[in-house]
């Protein structure tokens, strides 16, 4: 009896598992982990002091790791029995994610100017609020959920099979919906934004696990790569094939923010913590791109032809929509919530690219922009009056005079989110551009340079708003606490860098796309 | 001495003089004025020294620098400048220390003449030194992507100076400016970017090989005639807004009127010439059929910018708009000149580029040191001026002939060029141009004598005659326009070789009349 128990055993085989290969997640997520245990066994004095060298050392030792990975393993191959793929791109997007987080952290960290509420489970307004508020807590589960987000992120651009992704998705999204709701100022705004987020986020997923089903049903699996072969194949139903596309599409564009499935992000962005909104800003823009890019690039390499006219219509639909709209924009938060969306459609451009070009523009562009708009928010939360942020553009007014070197770097973020040259965002504009004419898309360029140009009008009239009108009396003022100025002044000199000098950045991504995903 | 890069250092030494500007601790004011100025005299010395190094028999491109830039991209840090960026070369540089000087007290009193807030003085003169830096660069690149890149930056410090010491509606200016420029740069980065994959094909179909945008390779590329023509449309559009020509020039009055005086002669005199620039370098050597093939439809809007500027021009109530709106009719000829496609109207028109620079910017700083003493722009504000302060009056009446062509003075000999150039090719619009001639005379004439004869006009007691600085920051301009006048040969000499350089790329030689006056073209064209 125990024989034959002992005798079946040695059939299954234990999976096999290149633990050094994704080390970056599975350090991501350990840390995450200790993270937690953190919040159990230590002190809520010495809780602070613990988790932020912790996430910082986490998030470092796997950014090193996934550079040492991009140097130096190869040939790049499917691991962890197939559901997580290792190669140039997806360790790109990795790296972009680990490194723009270590930015994101700096803010989330800041305690002169503290984001994040007190204790959430104090009702807004309440007592309770004002006595853990005096009492000078500090609701330090932030870390431990901003590092399973990021694991969530990291693992999902690299996930090789539909589950796997959704597992990933879930992992990144839950904790930010609960990030979301944390903020330490007008608090009902906030809750509100995470409520929308989470409702429309968990639709979304439906739709992306509504599509991975039928996907099943017309290729007997998950696999991105046995998609990819039953599409060459052409056997099983077409109904199945497009309705699964479609759907799973739009679980995809939601997360990145792309029209017509834009709704939740100015909500969001304008409610969450400014540092949170920074994060989903950057690092999940990365993400969600590197999802897209590789659901499109392995699993419907060969349904090219079906999905990119679809592809043309949603990234011309974003990108004049999220510029359109961002010129009504009072919010300084909410502008920049379009013109994230717009950017959005950009990102799309070089997707439709479907080329090694393509593709290695488009990670640039991510990078570029993940710098930029870290920075850009990271400004945003300086300039404060007495009931925190001073959101309203109006607000803004004069800033230049008052105190120029923070007015002159928020301009150049703008400069760089219009694409001004000399800036990465002029750089990641022309990389993707470029990549999407060689394909014969040259009318979306088109589009995308009118698009450019209405949204250089709302950039420059913050611009004008800061530097060409009178400063009010009572205007905020400029709290430049050191984290944050940390992050400010590397966001920064990322976006001069990868505009002045950006051969070596390109290189990589080149490198990196040369021999596009493994399937 | 060769190996010197001389260009990159004209580029590098303004920048640098601008970050050492900004840095000056605040209050210490009059020292960043005498560092921008300093800056400014060295690299208009240098220059000076590298122009005569300029070989007229040599190679077209001289002084030439190559390292790549972004590799990934085929694109070069590449300068080099032949004979008609040579002279624009000199003329931004020259001009820039001559505006520092007359707009010493500008910033000190910036944001509308009456009520002046205080702005930041070496901020000023620090953007003006950026300023330089773009434009050196501009007319130097012989990268088309690198000119792109120029090109845009140079936008940027002029926004800032409009909308930061221009006046009243400052904001709307600044804004509008920097709108119909990017909006065409845009339009021009399309192109700048198709340009990538066609010249990335294989020499057996027209390409290069390799993706490249080295200007000395693509003017050698293939380009299929659909492809150039909208190739040339993205180009065409970017240049005609900077020039600025109608229908597009509705920027330049509102520009004009409320940018100070200073940066306003870098924004007419050189700024505007990038448009004609680009338009003689890369959208008729890059695409010569489709140059071709618009030809009428420029020549006509051309035409029109002449009569249709001129017109506007007399009936201006504001000194600044005036000059702008003159400067539409000027910028008409210039245009005429280019696609009129012969040698004198293309040397003309490079050297109309260089002298309109230099007469233009001289009556703007004239009318910018009226209005800062009478403070108001108004025509009807001023009268009898002459008595008050008669050397003003002097130089305004010399640089306001030099606006109407006066023989003599140094338009007049490249008016001369273009039109004569046009007529031998296209005789009805370079008939109907000359009437622009005429309309010149009106509104620089009646200009004057609303201003400067008559009774003293009301408010006009207190006004003082030009200071010695004021002197000194107009004198040497009036003194070149005097100079080339007479004695324009050494500048043609210099612009000559590249034209024939363009001519010779689009394949278009001179058309010879004949006995009785008719032009025979290539033997094609009656």
């Amino acid at each position: 009896m125990t024989g034959t128990v002992l005798a079946q055993g040695a059939d299954i085989q234990t999976p096999h598992i290149e633990y050094g290969q994704i080390a970056p997640i599975l350090v991501v997520l350990g840390v995450a982990v200790v993270g937690v245990l953190v919040e159990a066994f230590v002190g809520r004095r010495q809780r602070y002091a613990v988790q932020v060298p912790l996430a910082f050392a986490g998030l470092v030792a796997a950014f090193g790791w996934t550079l040492w990975l991009g140097f130096h393993e190869k040939p790049w191959h499917v691991a962890a029995e197939g559901a997580l793929g290792v190669d140039g791109p997806t360790l790109f997007i990795q790296g972009t994610i680990l490194i723009l987080a270590v930015l994101a952290l700096l803010l989330i960290a800041e305690r002169r100017s503290p984001a994040f509420t007190a204790q959430a489970s104090a009702l807004p307004g309440s007592e309770a609020e004002q006595e853990t508020a005096a009492a000078g807590h500090v609701q330090t589960e932030v870390f431990p959920l901003l590092l399973f987000a990021v694991g969530g992120m990291v693992m999902f651009p690299a996930a090789a099979d539909l589950l796997t992704m959704f597992v990933a998705l879930e992992v990144m999204s839950l904790p930010l919906y609960l990030l979301c709701g944390l903020a330490r100022r007008r608090r009902l705004l906030s809750q509100e934004a995470a409520v929308k987020y989470f409702l429309l986020g968990a639709f979304s997923s439906a739709f992306f696990l509504y599509g991975t089903a039928l996907l099943y049903g017309y290729a007997g699996s998950v696999r991105l790569s046995a998609i990819y072969q039953a599409l060459g194949r052409d056997v099983g139903s077409e109904t199945l094939l497009l309705g699964g596309v479609a759907l799973l599409s739009v679980g995809l564009l939601f997360k990145l923010g792309a029209v017509p499935f834009h709704m939740w992000k100015p909500d969001v962005y304008q409610g969450a913590p400014t540092p949170i909104t920074a994060l989903m800003a950057s690092c999940v823009v990365v993400a969600a791109a590197g999802g897209l890019l590789r659901v499109y690039y392995v699993a419907l390499a060969n349904l090219k032809w079906d999905w990119r006219p679809a592809m043309w219509a949603v990234a011309i639909i974003t990108m004049v929509a999220g510029a359109v709209i961002a010129i009504t924009q009072t919010d300084i938060k909410r502008m920049l919530a379009y013109s994230s969306i717009a950017h959005a459609g950009f990102i799309l451009t070089g997707i439709v690219a479907t080329s090694p070009d393509g593709l290695s523009g488009t990670l640039f562009y991510l990078a570029a922009y993940g710098f930029a708009s870290i920075g850009a928010f990271a400004v945003i939360t300086m300039v404060r009056d007495t009931g925190g942020e001073a959101g309203h553009l109006s607000r803004w007014a004069g800033l230049g005079r008052r105190s120029p070197v923070t007015a002159s770097v928020f301009a150049f973020f703008l400069l760089a989110f219009a694409g001004i040259p000399l800036t990465s965002g002029f750089t990641g504009k022309f990389a993707v551009f470029k990549a999407a004419v060689e394909s014969g898309a040259t009318p979306l360029v088109i589009v995308g340079v009118v698009a450019s140009a209405v949204a250089a009008f709302f950039y420059v009239r913050v611009i004008v708003v800061m530097f060409f009108s009178e400063p009010e009396a009572d205007g905020p003022t400029v709290v430049v606490a050191p984290a944050t100025a940390a992050a400010v002044a590397l966001g920064l000199a990322a976006t001069v860098v990868l505009g002045v000098l950006p051969q070596p950045v390109l290189d990589m991504a080149g490198h990196a796309a040369s021999q596009m995903f493994v399937r | 001495m060769t190996d010197f890069p001389w260009l990159s250092v004209l580029i590098a030494l303004p920048l640098v003089g601008a970050v050492a500007v900004a840095l000056l601790p605040r209050g210490r004011d009059a020292l960043a004025k005498q560092t921008a100025f300093a800056v400014s005299v060295v690299v208009a010395v240098l220059a000076v020294v590298m122009a005569t190094g300029f070989d007229t028999g040599g190679a077209r491109f001289q002084f030439t620098e190559t390292h790549w830039w972004i590799k990934q991209f085929g694109v070069h840090w590449a300068l080099g400048v032949d004979g008609v960026a040579l002279v624009l070369v000199l003329l931004s540089v020259i001009l820039v220390p001559l505006v520092i000087l007359a707009s010493w007290t500008d910033a000190d009193r910036s944001g509308g003449v009456d009520v002046p807030p205080k702005r930041s003085v070496k901020t000023y003169f620090a953007l003006i030194l950026a300023l330089e830096a773009a434009m050196v660069g501009v007319f130097a690149a012989t990268d088309v992507f690198l000119f792109y890149v120029f090109f845009e930056a140079m936008l940027i410090p002029v926004y800032f100076i409009i909308g930061s010491y221009g006046g009243a509606q400052r904001s709307y200016a600044a804004v509008k400016f920097l709108l119909y420029s990017l909006f065409g740069g845009l339009l021009m980065l399309v192109s700048v970017i198709w340009l990538y994959p066609l010249s990335a094909r294989p020499a057996s179909k027209g390409g290069l090989g390799e993706g490249t945008f080295l200007f000395t390779e693509l003017n050698t590329m293939h380009v299929d005639p659909t492809t150039a023509k909208w190739l040339f449309l993205g180009f065409f559009v970017a240049f005609a807004i900077k020039a600025p020509m109608v229908p597009v020039h509705t920027w330049l009055p509102d520009a004009a009127q409320q940018s100070p005086t200073g940066a306003l002669v870098l924004i007419v005199g050189v700024l505007d010439k990038v448009g004609t620039y680009g338009m003689l370098r890369f959208c008729l050597e890059l695409f010569p059929g489709a140059a071709k093939w618009a030809t009428p439809v420029v020549l006509a809007l051309a035409v029109v910018s002449v009569l249709y500027g001129a017109i506007l021009a007399i009936g201006q109530v504001d000194l600044k708009r005036l000059v702008a709106y003159t400067s539409v009719s000027h910028f008409g000829f210039i245009v005429l000149g280019i696609f009129a496609m012969t040698t004198a109207g293309q040397s003309g028109a490079a050297l109309y580029m260089v002298n309109h620079g230099f007469a233009t910017g001289a009556l703007f700083l004239l009318v910018g040191f009226m209005i800062v003493r009478r403070k108001s722009a108004r025509i009807s504000d001023f009268g009898g001026l002459q008595k008050k302060a008669p050397v003003l009056a002097g130089l305004f009446l010399v640089a306001g002939l030099a606006g109407l062509s006066l023989p003599g003075l140094s338009p007049f000999v490249s008016e001369f060029m273009v039109l004569s150039g046009t007529f031998t090719r296209y005789r009805v619009p370079a008939i109907i141009a000359t009437a622009g001639v005429v309309l010149a005379a009106i509104y620089i004439l009646w200009m004057y004598q609303r201003t400067m004869n008559g009774p003293a006009g009301e408010g006009t007691e207190g006004i003082l005659d030009l200071s010695a600085r004021e002197k000194w920051a107009v004198a040497p301009i009036i003194a070149v326009i005097v100079v080339m006048g007479f004695y324009p040969q050494p500048v043609l000499n210099v612009i000559n070789p590249s034209v024939h350089h363009t001519l010779a790329r689009l394949d278009r030689p001179d058309p010879r009349p004949d006995v009785t006056g008719n032009v025979a073209e290539n033997g094609a064209r009656p």
